[in-house]
């Protein structure tokens, strides 16, 4: 999960780093009251948005008094930012900015460690940075287990080549942002531009902090952390309902059980699809290894809630589960979805294979032989079932709800 | 032979008396897996009872269990609050082969249990969030179906477990000598050029499968360490052409993030290795068809 800079100057601040005083606000008024709230004096308004580039996208203004911050939120807010509609601005203390450095700390999944990049040259933005001038970029690897103590701190400000008069009180910055990362399970810590004020302070102007989801729970506040509002309905419902789910934007629902197999099927789907005039999978969704009717059953009422979905692909592959427990499942969850008042409307291809192939087949044709004619179609293997699928989303056959 | 997993591996669950752990332990003894016995902090001394009557000794620690049986393998099941002690322990008893099966771990225990283990340098993980390796025949250590294929000479490496179990399916006829699920998190214990180094020593090997996903640049490195080391035939396939940028598709690891880690990168490293790359797994298994019968 990536934060807000606001989350992330919080989260900062919970940990000793350096930031300046600061408030969210979501309207101009409270913009205003969040102005004279920290001292009336200049301020930065910047817009909220997980998204970089708002600098040169007019998402960032300087303002002197109150009511300049409320009329700049006015006009910051409702912006849209690369495809991200600005719903909250921060309201910042201004700073007079000596000098502007860069620092981060992220995962390393080559080396299956920590990275830790610093630079003397910050404000710009770090790709374009290490493309152009790689050896203003110091790439220091972090050993996982002992991670940045003061000695490795100072290691790294010293290939970076940071001035001595600021090493030390920079060192002393990037040991509190380490422990950001470590004690906040963070995968991504990176400050843009940490600077230097014109009276000698070093502070983070700018966070950018991205979590760990699978350590959340040991962290019960992350949770409040995420932006429910900006999380698709459908993506919020799977969520409650422990589905993997990923909406995207087609007319073939999938269901599959593997991250993987479910990833293939995605894109084989689309391969047939070219056929039909651009159809496209509709979603990712994993159900597991499980495949039970319940969880079946939940998943097939998330993607029948997509208006845009014409026909459902279930595909799965009897590994642990074999193949008639999943036929079973499916009957199951044609039922539960009945007795809900939400029947299945839109045509199922299935494809079943692995353990107990033939078996699950059988089950699943003779109930198929009890619904209306096509409501679903068994195919043996995963491309037939796929083009199956694709030709009936494009047909139009499915009842958008 | 086969890689890192035969006959004689003795095997040793972590986290035996869960429900997960009895269930799968199940389904690894009716495999043939020589279970020699369980861990369960608290529960040592009791026996953990299976289908037939048959009983495995549980013990308190994988010291105790490791010095009583000989065990060279542990699997673990234990959860993912707990995965990193159950790993520090195994690689304190110098347990060869860890493979961690827990969904869930935060990438932060695995980074810090990966260089406990190297800086040790006794221990191999395999994993975490991994469906664990198979020998077919032979052994079988984790959750894949072991009745879905038979011994042979293919080896293969992937991240995913239901696409492993497609490819050991579609390719049943022709056989494996050992699959090898690495997992899908952003950091894992053995990568696929650890499985190819492997499998291009094995005798019994003959050609390779190796699947990836999106996410990362392992397949790219994989690819680069083909081109100079590998010489016997690769097969790939990579999944999530179709994944958006930004969005994490079921593993942990499976994300494109801005220009990186897309699929069509890595088909193109691997292609450009000369690793012929299926663009379905139904051809993924063709390809290697093909080349089994050029192989003869």
């Amino acid at each position: 999960m990536d934060l807000f800079e606001y989350q992330a100057r919080d989260m900062f601040a919970a940990h000793g780093v350096p930031v300046l005083d600061a408030v969210v606000a979501t309207t101009p008024e409270e913009a205003r009251a969040g102005a004279e709230a920290i001292g009336g004096g200049t301020v930065v308004v910047k817009a909220q948005v997980k998204t970089g580039g708002r600098g040169k996208a007019g998402g960032v203004k300087l303002a002197h008094s109150p009511e300049e911050a409320a009329a700049k939120a006015g006009e910051i807010l409702g912006m849209d930012i690369k495809g991200h509609t600005v719903h909250r601005v921060m309201v910042a203390q201004g700073a007079k900015i000596a000098e502007e450095y860069y620092f981060s700390v992220l995962l390393d999944r080559a080396n299956r460690t920590y990275l830790a990049m610093a630079s003397k040259e910050g404000g710009m933005e770090i790709e374009q940075l290490a493309v152009e001038r790689p050896d203003a970029l110091a790439k220091i690897p972090v050993d996982a287990i002992t991670g940045i103590d003061a000695a490795k701190a100072a290691e790294i400000v010293d290939a970076a080549g940071f001035a001595d008069d600021v090493k030390a009180a920079v060192a002393d910055v990037i040991v509190k942002l380490w422990g950001v990362f470590q004690a906040e399970d963070a995968t991504l810590v990176e400050v843009n531009p940490l600077v230097k004020t014109e009276d000698g302070a070093i502070i983070a102007l700018d966070g950018k902090v991205t979590l760990d989801g699978n350590a959340g729970f040991r962290h019960p506040d992350h949770a409040a952390l995420e932006d429910v509002a900006a999380a698709d309905p459908l993506e919020q419902a799977a969520k409650e309902k422990g589905l993997n789910y990923v909406k995207l934007d087609g007319e073939v629902g999938i269901i599959g059980n593997g991250a993987g197999l479910v990833m293939s099927t995605l894109d084989v789907v689309a391969y047939a699809g070219e056929e039909f005039g651009g159809v496209k999978p509709a979603n990712f969704l994993d159900i597991g290894g499980g495949a039970s009717a319940e969880v079946m059953a939940n998943g097939l009422e998330i993607i029948l809630g997509d208006v845009q979905v014409k026909s459902v692909f279930v595909n799965v592959f009897g590994g642990i589960t074999a193949c008639d427990a999943v036929a079973n499942g499916i009957l199951q969850a044609f039922k539960i979805l009945e007795e809900n008042g939400t029947p299945v409307t839109k045509p199922l291809v299935v494809r079943l294979d692995g353990n107990n192939a033939e078996l699950g087949q059988e089950i699943l044709d003779d109930f198929a032989k009890t619904l209306p004619a096509g409501a679903i179609t068994r195919e043996d293997t995963m491309d037939g079932a796929a083009r199956a699928a694709a030709e009936l989303a494009a047909g139009g056959q499915g009842q958008g709800a | 032979m086969s890689i890192w997993l035969n006959h004689d591996s003795k095997v040793i669950v972590q986290g035996m008396t869960g429900s997960e752990g009895r269930k799968h332990t199940q389904r690894m003894i009716n495999s043939g897996t020589n279970i020699v016995a369980g861990v369960t902090p608290g529960k040592g001394g009791k026996g953990q009872e299976f289908n037939d009557r048959v009983v495995k000794p549980v013990f308190n620690s994988v010291q105790e269990a490791v010095a009583q049986t000989g065990a060279d393998v542990s699997v673990i099941f234990v959860p993912a609050k707990g995965t990193k002690s159950a790993v520090y322990e195994a690689v304190d008893a110098g347990v060869p082969l860890v493979v961690v099966i827990t969904e869930g771990v935060p990438v932060h225990d695995t980074a810090n249990f990966f260089q406990y283990a190297k800086n040790k340098g006794t221990t191999r993980i395999i994993g975490p969030n991994c469906p664990g390796l198979i020998t077919p025949g032979r052994s079988n250590v984790g959750i894949i179906p072991a009745n879905i294929t038979k011994h042979g000479p293919i080896g293969l490496v992937s991240k995913s477990g239901t696409l492993t179990y497609q490819l050991m399916y579609e390719l049943r006829d022709i056989g494996f000598s050992t699959n090898v699920g690495i997992g899908g998190d952003p950091v894992i214990g053995t990568t696929h050029i650890d499985c190819l180094e492997a499998f291009e020593k094995d005798d019994e090997t003959k050609a390779i499968v190796m699947i990836g996903e999106i996410g990362g640049d392992a397949e790219e490195r994989a690819a680069a360490y083909i081109k100079e080391h590998v010489t016997k035939p690769v097969v790939g396939y990579v999944a999530g052409f179709t994944a958006p940028e930004g969005k994490t598709m079921g593993h942990a690891g499976a994300i494109v993030s801005g220009s990186s880690g897309t699929a069509q990168a890595k088909k193109e490293a691997l292609e450009a290795a000369g690793v012929k790359v299926g663009k379905t797994p139904s051809e993924t298994a063709r390809l290697m068809r093909e080349i089994m019968a050029q192989l003869g």
